[in-house]
């Protein structure tokens, strides 16, 4: 018997040796985080009970875990940056930040992540910091289910919410981002997933990608950003499953793809986007198996882009299903449902005998003369586009869908 | 006044082109509604409905009723009314007859499928372009003498407001298509009332196609409570100008 | 009761009334004659309101009626030809009728033509089934209805059935001998006989001549009206 409790004596000893547990909070044996963590050691945790911790910069330079307890707050008076990782396998965990600084100068965060790798992010709460979490040169980070929201109006006064600078091998996992500039930030950010998150009600974009290549995003939500989803200057970017819902307005899209090349849109839902996709110089990218209902235009397709190949879609009550600026189409667009296709299946097999060309006359001509929007619907510009179905002549002749399906597919 | 009234409504809505046009707007729309799968087409084809058929319906039955009740006229000046009383009276019959008209053919099959705010600005629109149509064709009626003529113009006066106004409108647009000019087709678009009524519609139906681009200027002007008040204002005006100035002329006409 | 003082009427460059000048009095059956094209409806109707007069004016019963219309409740106006809403029954016609007038004539209705024109049946039937003499009982019925001092008939007889038509005549005569005004323009001149004391004699807009019928007899030397008009019109 005392031979075994000596062993588990022994035991806790050596455990609490190698990752010593060092509470925080008031009647604790730390009153500040601060000097809890100049005692810690490598792999130690700092447990931060709750209560409101005014420590300005706190820096964790060691690999150590510092966990909150029923989510104390970490204050940063609107001028500090609360928390810089700046060593590599530090894990931050549970804490509610608020108020970092807010410079023109310098990007203040919530929490960032300088040159280190192998930091995880999880669970924290942000409330009305600049940029909310922010890694610069990270690698193999992990930032997951954080809840990051901000209040104000203006972009300059508001950082990102996820900014990711020179990164690699990140995953951003399911995380909830509000009120901010852009909801999620990538620049120069190679082989990482963004995953499950809710990006709403941002200032300017919801996600906003670029320069980023071997990157995939997947299962998340963008709804209602000021100015949609924006992946720009990247290549083999994967977008599948995710949603674009109600981004609204002037310059406003769901996607805004720009110098693309070599990826996948797959299985995603456009629903009431100004403009459900934009593409402009984009080459080389597969379309199938999105949804497209209720935008003001699905896709506009620039004629700079080459080599899109458009099947196996849904495009159900759009205003316009799709427009472009030239007559020179490099794209495919074979075998997608349209619900405006008016053709007949006389072999049932499911597939319209005649083609579907999804740009009207209509769209052709705002697309020229914006203003003529106002005839919009009415008698005269319905009559045009009747007339231009039977006799093509301002639409580009091979835009069209020779295997247009007569049943709408299963998505 | 009320008196005239009352039995004007009763006599045109025994009238078997009514009956027949109540008919034709309720198959239509319930067939509209029944056979597009989703109710957002079946709205679409209901626009075409309020903005092509009603106004037609409503200008050449008004004006053909104008005309055929030429002696009833006479018979009621003769009576101790005020010419502006059987005027009013035959306006306030006929638009009477052609709301209810429109509100059971179109009105019901859009409470039973579309019973939202779009439906409703549609039921909204619908009856006021009815009743402007209808003060349209008294105007039409009370200048030309001849029936054949009148009926004629009154056709063309469709034509014009369907498609002519349109077609003028869109030569503007590319005419000056270096130019500004989204401001000022807003002011433009309020001299037909087809044009004014499709754009309120659409406001509630398209919205994300309307926020796009220029979309946008004519959403901030319509959109706006003021610039729905003011259309609003528009469109009555479109009832009461016309009427007023048929009322002044049936006051001195020689029947 | 009628006055009418220099009143002329133009349609375009047609003259339908020149500087015409005539007075009318209780208890005067007076014919309205003259060729087509005289001036007798433009005349009627200028009386009823239904035509604006270029200049002069005319009263009834000491009023001047330009913009007026209460006065018309003292007429009793049967058309030439009686058109009403095809999809209105007689009986909605009577009742419409009843309603404008209602508040100004508290008299008893004068419902005679209406039972011996046997129109009491057919009081469901819509004026477009009707014929065209059934019409013209249904205008005749409505003139008389509410009891007026005034009665202007255009072409009273035409269209009826010789025993509706003597029907009408015993009722203008009746009329005639409670002291009512009565106004008759007609073409059948051999009709008037038993029922006018006066004659007004229209041609191109202009009075011819205003005489009693006992005048004119002895004018012409001739008992009939239709062959005293006769010898006129040849005098000319």
């Amino acid at each position: 018997m005392n031979k075994l409790f000596c062993i588990l004596i022994q035991l806790f000893l050596l455990s609490s040796l190698q990752a010593r547990v060092l509470p925080v909070g008031k009647g604790k044996q730390f009153i500040t985080i601060k000097t809890a963590i100049t005692q810690a050691r490598k792999g130690d945790t700092v447990m931060v009970y709750s209560g409101i911790y005014r420590e300005k910069n706190i820096v964790l330079d060691k690999p150590i875990t510092l966990i909150g307890i029923d989510y104390p707050v970490l204050d940063g008076e609107y001028r500090y940056e609360v928390i810089s990782i700046k060593s590599s396998g530090v894990t931050v965990k549970g804490c509610k930040i608020i108020q970092s600084g807010i410079s023109s100068m310098e990007d203040f965060a919530g929490i960032k992540i300088y040159n280190c790798r192998d930091v995880v992010i999880r669970e924290n709460i942000l409330e009305n910091t600049f940029f909310g979490i922010y890694s610069q040169y990270g690698t193999n980070c992990t930032i997951e289910k954080n809840k990051l929201t901000a209040s104000q109006k203006e972009e300059q006064q508001s950082g990102n919410g996820i900014h990711c600078w020179k990164s690699d091998s990140m995953r951003i996992i399911a995380n909830e981002i509000t009120g901010h500039r852009d909801g999620i930030y990538f620049e120069f950010v190679t082989n990482s997933i963004i995953w499950r998150n809710d990006s709403e009600k941002n200032l300017r974009y919801g996600l906003h990608f670029m320069f980023s290549s071997n990157d995939s995003y997947i299962a998340n939500i963008f709804k209602n950003n000021g100015a949609g989803v924006s992946v720009m200057f990247s290549h083999d970017v994967k977008m599948i499953h995710n949603y674009f819902e109600e981004n609204w307005g002037d310059g406003s899209y769901g996607i805004l793809l720009k110098e693309i090349s070599d990826g996948y849109i797959e299985h995603n839902r456009f629903v009431k986007n100004t403009v459900g996709i934009y593409m402009e110089g984009t080459s080389r990218i597969q379309m199938n198996g999105n949804v497209f209902e209720r935008n003001g235009w699905a896709m506009k397709i620039q004629a700079s882009c080459m080599d899109i190949t458009v099947t196996g879609n849904n495009f159900i009550n759009n205003t316009f299903d799709m427009a472009t600026n030239g007559s020179l189409v490099l794209n495919t667009f074979n075998g997608n449902y349209w619900d405006k296709y008016e053709g007949y299946d006389l072999n049932r097999d499911h597939i319209g005998d005649v083609p579907y060309r999804p740009v009207s006359m209509y769209s052709v001509i705002v697309e020229k003369n914006p203003p003529v929007m106002i005839l919009f619907r009415s008698f005269i510009t319905s009559l045009l586009d009747k007339t231009e179905k039977v006799l093509p002549s301002l639409t580009p002749e091979n835009f069209k869908d020779a295997f247009p399906l007569m049943k709408p597919l299963r998505l | 006044m009320k008196k005239v009234i009352k039995y004007v409504v009763i006599d045109i809505l025994r009238n078997r082109i009514m009956m027949a046009y109540t008919l034709f707007l309720m198959v239509l729309s319930f067939s509209i509604f029944g056979l597009e799968d989703n109710s957002a087409k079946g709205l679409l084809g209901l626009l075409n409905i309020i903005l092509i058929i009603v106004p037609l319906v409503s200008i050449v039955f008004s004006t053909i009723y104008v005309y055929n009740s030429a002696e009833f006229i006479e018979l009621l000046v003769s009576q101790p009314l005020k010419r502006k009383t059987i005027w009013m009276s035959l306006f306030f019959g006929l638009s009477i007859s052609m709301v209810l008209a429109f509100l059971i053919g179109a009105g019901i099959p859009v409470f039973i499928y579309q019973a939202d705010i779009t439906g409703m600005m549609m039921i909204l629109i619908g009856v006021l372009l009815s009743v402007i149509f209808v003060a349209v064709a008294m105007l039409a009626a009370v200048k030309t003498r001849d029936k054949a003529k009148g009926i004629g113009v009154a056709i063309l006066l469709w034509l014009y407001f369907a498609l002519l106004f349109d077609g003028f409108v869109l030569f503007i647009l590319f005419q000056f298509a270096d130019y500004p000019v989204e401001k000022a087709m807003i002011a433009i678009s309020m001299f037909n009332p087809l044009d004014l009524a499709r754009i309120m519609i659409l406001l509630k139906m398209d919205v994300s196609a309307l926020m796009g681009y220029t979309g946008a200027v004519f959403k901030d002007f319509f959109g706006t409570e003021l610039g729905m008040g003011l259309s609003f204002v528009v469109l009555l005006i479109w009832i009461f100008l016309p009427l007023g100035i048929s009322t002044k002329r049936f006051k001195s006409k020689d029947l | 009761m009628i006055i009418a003082t220099n009143v002329s009427k133009k349609f375009g460059s047609l003259t339908a009334l020149n500087d015409f000048s005539v007075t009318c009095n209780k208890g005067e059956c007076i014919a309205l004659i003259g060729p087509n094209g005289s001036g007798k409806t433009t005349f009627i109707k200028t009386i009823l309101g239904m035509v604006v007069c270029d200049s002069g004016f005319i009263t009834v019963n000491g009023c001047n009626i330009k913009n007026h219309w209460e006065y018309r409740s003292r007429i009793g106006y049967m058309p030439q030809i009686g058109r009403y809403p095809d999809n209105m029954t007689i009986g909605q016609v009577l009742d419409m009728m009843k309603d404008i007038r209602g508040k100004q004539n508290k008299n008893l209705l004068d419902e005679d033509l209406i039972i011996s024109f046997g129109l009491q049946p057919l009081m469901n039937k819509r004026m477009r089934t009707l014929s065209g003499g059934t019409r013209q009982k249904v205008s005749a019925a409505l003139a008389f209805l509410f009891n007026p001092e005034l009665l202007i008939l255009d072409e009273p007889t035409a269209g009826l059935d010789p025993v509706s038509s003597e029907i009408l005549k015993e009722k203008i005569i009746s009329e005639k001998q409670k002291g009512k005004l009565i106004l008759i323009t007609s073409h059948v001149l051999s009709e008037l006989d038993d029922l006018v004391t006066q004659v007004i004699y229209m041609q191109d807009g202009c009075l011819c001549f205003h005489k009693t019928i006992e005048q004119l007899s002895i004018d012409t030397g001739q008992v009939k009206l239709a062959k005293a008009i006769a010898q006129v019109m040849q005098n000319k």
